[in-house]
């Protein structure tokens, strides 16, 4: 049977047609899945403001997290990679920097990824490199990344470090369970997803011997964190811009 | 065709080894940024885009601005254009390409380019752009080639370019709105996210586009006697005259929103800008000489003073203005403040600048060896 240049075009434009529509109808997919992970696991944390004793030198949590995760100690400013830090209240809270209680004004606080539930980092990615996961973890995949950095300027609260250099030889222990990362790529925290997947509680939790952090599953009544937060009043950074953070803070 | 680039007066090649050097250490810049990373530029963890990235921005004007002589040209039967319509086509191929290279550069993993492709994101606007960026190189390339071929042979342009040119002219726009959208969109840069900032970014780029080619066709008359005539030119002025007062107003709008609405995070990006934050004033002599650049301009284009000299310094006088405007300040002072309101400090340095000025070199390259073959071409016909 031969072709004609006619036939072969219809057939083409039938097909594009046709691919379009199976990416519909995936897409329509994602969404029946995001549906159902309300009824799934999302991930959350409440840091404490009046546990919390980075005013008095300790740095538990981020030490723990360093050291399970390889994050490099690089004494640069410029070019630092922080997963779990510290950073004053009138930072974390720009908005809300003239509350009248010195008490909390006066704390510095811990700071990592919010994990939202509608990321603006992942929107804007342009390899999918960096996406949110059922359980509301926002995940990286480090050899994707292109080091693009959109990620890093779309972030509000300033979650994520880029390898401006090589990071490995500022890792004191290499942890071998955990992969180092290779320069010119984003990394943050992940919430300690390889620990959640055997069933602990993150590093940073594990690691604060003031019990200032609760980790748990928001999506769960009956869940430490939905009791923290049913009890206490704890307020989240930037909500107003609609990203969901799943860090909540309890004055 | 190209053997007419292959031919040419001492001053040709002595202009061609100058910028081929200039491009060489620009490599070797490049290959020691490949090498130890992005840690050889003045970017930090706060500021994490700096002159590529606002280099891109500024270009990508430039390429858009073609429009400003295709649409008269194509679409309003202007004919006073005729020899300058292909100089602005041209002129978005050099442009474009070195977008293209700016990106390149900016990107700590260059190798894997290719995973935007092989993972397309149709909700990342950096998918749209490089989208709208490669369709109108390819766009401006066929075009042009199209043109300048069939006029070698002495026949007419062949009817199967007309729609590629008619599809330019809207293409030119969205390549300018979309690279607005990669800011605009966010919802942490309070000084991107704007509304006016696509709007702006057009009418800056029909200002500093135009004032390029003037200068070029300027220098071109100079050195090769290829003149496109005096009402082309007067157009060409007119546009961006025009275009210049308007982006100065949008300016001006933005100021008027920041300041009277008094909110920090909006106000503050122009302080740093203009008189300078927690002790950080980098960029406010640049942001002050742009402002008084642009002034003189207009009072020089609004006075009715005819005159070559006058034209060519008006045209000196937006470039370099909106340059430092687009091409360093609307970058970098998106980023600082920082989303945490974290004042940090930027300087390119000098690796930065040496792949800067290799790029730049890239695209003056692309334009004289364009020029000069579209020169030759045009003198035997």
């Amino acid at each position: 049977m031969t072709i004609t240049r006619k036939q072969f075009l219809k057939f083409a434009a039938a097909s594009l047609v046709g691919a379009a529509g199976a990416k519909l109808v995936s897409g329509a997919e994602v969404v029946k899945q995001a549906a159902a992970s309300k009824n799934g696991k999302r991930w959350a944390m409440a840091v404490d403001f009046q546990k919390c004793r980075w005013d008095q030198g300790c740095n538990q949590c981020s030490a723990a997290c360093n050291r399970a995760h390889n994050v490099p100690d690089i004494p640069d400013k410029a070019h630092e990679v922080k997963w779990i830090w510290k950073e004053k209240y009138q930072t974390v809270f720009r908005q809300q920097s003239e509350v009248v209680n010195p008490a909390l004004t006066s704390h510095p606080l811990s700071l990592l990824c919010n994990h939202c539930s509608s990321p603006a980092c992942t929107k804007v990615c342009p390899t999918g490199a960096t996406w949110k996961q059922e359980d509301g973890v926002v995940m990286m995949d480090w050899h994707r990344c292109i080091g693009c950095r959109y990620c890093m300027a779309a972030c509000p609260y300033g979650s994520r470090s880029f390898n401006f250099v090589d990071p490995r030889p500022y890792v004191a222990n290499i942890n071998p369970d955990f992969p180092t990362r290779t320069k010119g790529v984003v990394e943050k925290c992940n919430f300690c997803n390889e620990r959640l997947a055997k069933g602990q509680i993150p590093a940073c939790v594990e690691g604060c011997s003031e019990r200032a952090l609760t980790f748990g599953d928001q999506n769960d009544p009956a869940s430490e964190i939905r009791r923290v937060l049913a009890s206490r009043y704890a307020i989240q950074r930037q909500p107003e811009l609609g990203t969901g953070p799943s860090v909540y803070y309890l004055i | 065709m190209f053997e007419k680039a292959l031919v040419g007066s001492r001053r040709y090649w002595l202009w061609v080894s100058a910028l081929l050097v200039l491009i060489a250490i620009g490599a070797i810049f490049y290959l020691r940024q490949l090498t130890y990373g992005l840690g050889v530029t003045g970017l930090s963890r706060d500021v994490t885009w700096g002159l590529y990235i606002s280099q891109f921005t500024f270009f990508v004007g430039v390429a858009a601005s073609a429009v400003m002589v295709v649409l008269p040209y194509y679409l309003h039967d202007y004919k006073q254009f005729g020899k300058i319509t292909i100089l602005g086509e041209l002129l978005a191929v050099a442009a474009v390409t070195m977008c293209m290279l700016f990106i390149f550069v900016d990107m700590g993993q260059p190798a894997r380019v290719m995973n935007v492709l092989l993972h397309p994101t149709p909700h990342s606007m950096m998918f749209w752009d490089m989208i709208s960026l490669n369709g109108y190189l390819l766009l401006n390339g066929v075009i042009a080639f199209a043109t300048l071929s069939s006029e070698k042979k002495g026949i007419a342009t062949p009817h199967w370019v007309k729609p590629f040119i008619y599809l330019s002219i809207p293409w030119a726009v969205s390549i300018h709105t979309v690279t607005a959208f990669l800011y605009s969109g966010l919802a942490s840069r309070p000084f991107w996210m704007t509304a006016v900032l696509a709007p702006r970014f057009l009418a800056s780029a029909f200002a500093s586009g135009p004032a390029l080619l003037i200068l070029l066709i300027l220098v071109l008359r100079r050195t090769t006697g290829y003149d496109p005539g005096e009402t082309a030119l007067g157009k060409l002025k007119t546009i961006m005259t025009y275009a210049a007062t308007i982006s100065v107003f949008f300016v001006l709008m933005e100021l008027f929103t920041a300041f009277y609405s008094g909110i920090p995070e909006h106000r503050e990006h122009f302080e740093f800008l203009y008189v300078g934050l927690d002790g950080q004033n980098g960029l406010v002599p640049w942001m002050w000489i742009s402002t008084i650049l642009m002034v003189a301009a207009l009072a020089m284009l609004y006075s009715q003073r005819a005159g070559k000299k006058i034209l060519a310094a008006s045209c000196v006088c937006i470039f370099i203005s909106l340059w430092i405007e687009k091409g360093m300040g609307l970058i970098i002072g998106g980023l600082i403040p920082s989303a945490l309101g974290i004042v940090t400090k930027y300087q390119p340095t000098m690796p930065e600048w040496g792949i800067v000025i290799g790029i730049w070199s890239i695209g003056t390259l692309m334009v004289t060896v364009f020029y000069k073959i579209t020169v030759g071409v045009r003198s035997i016909s």
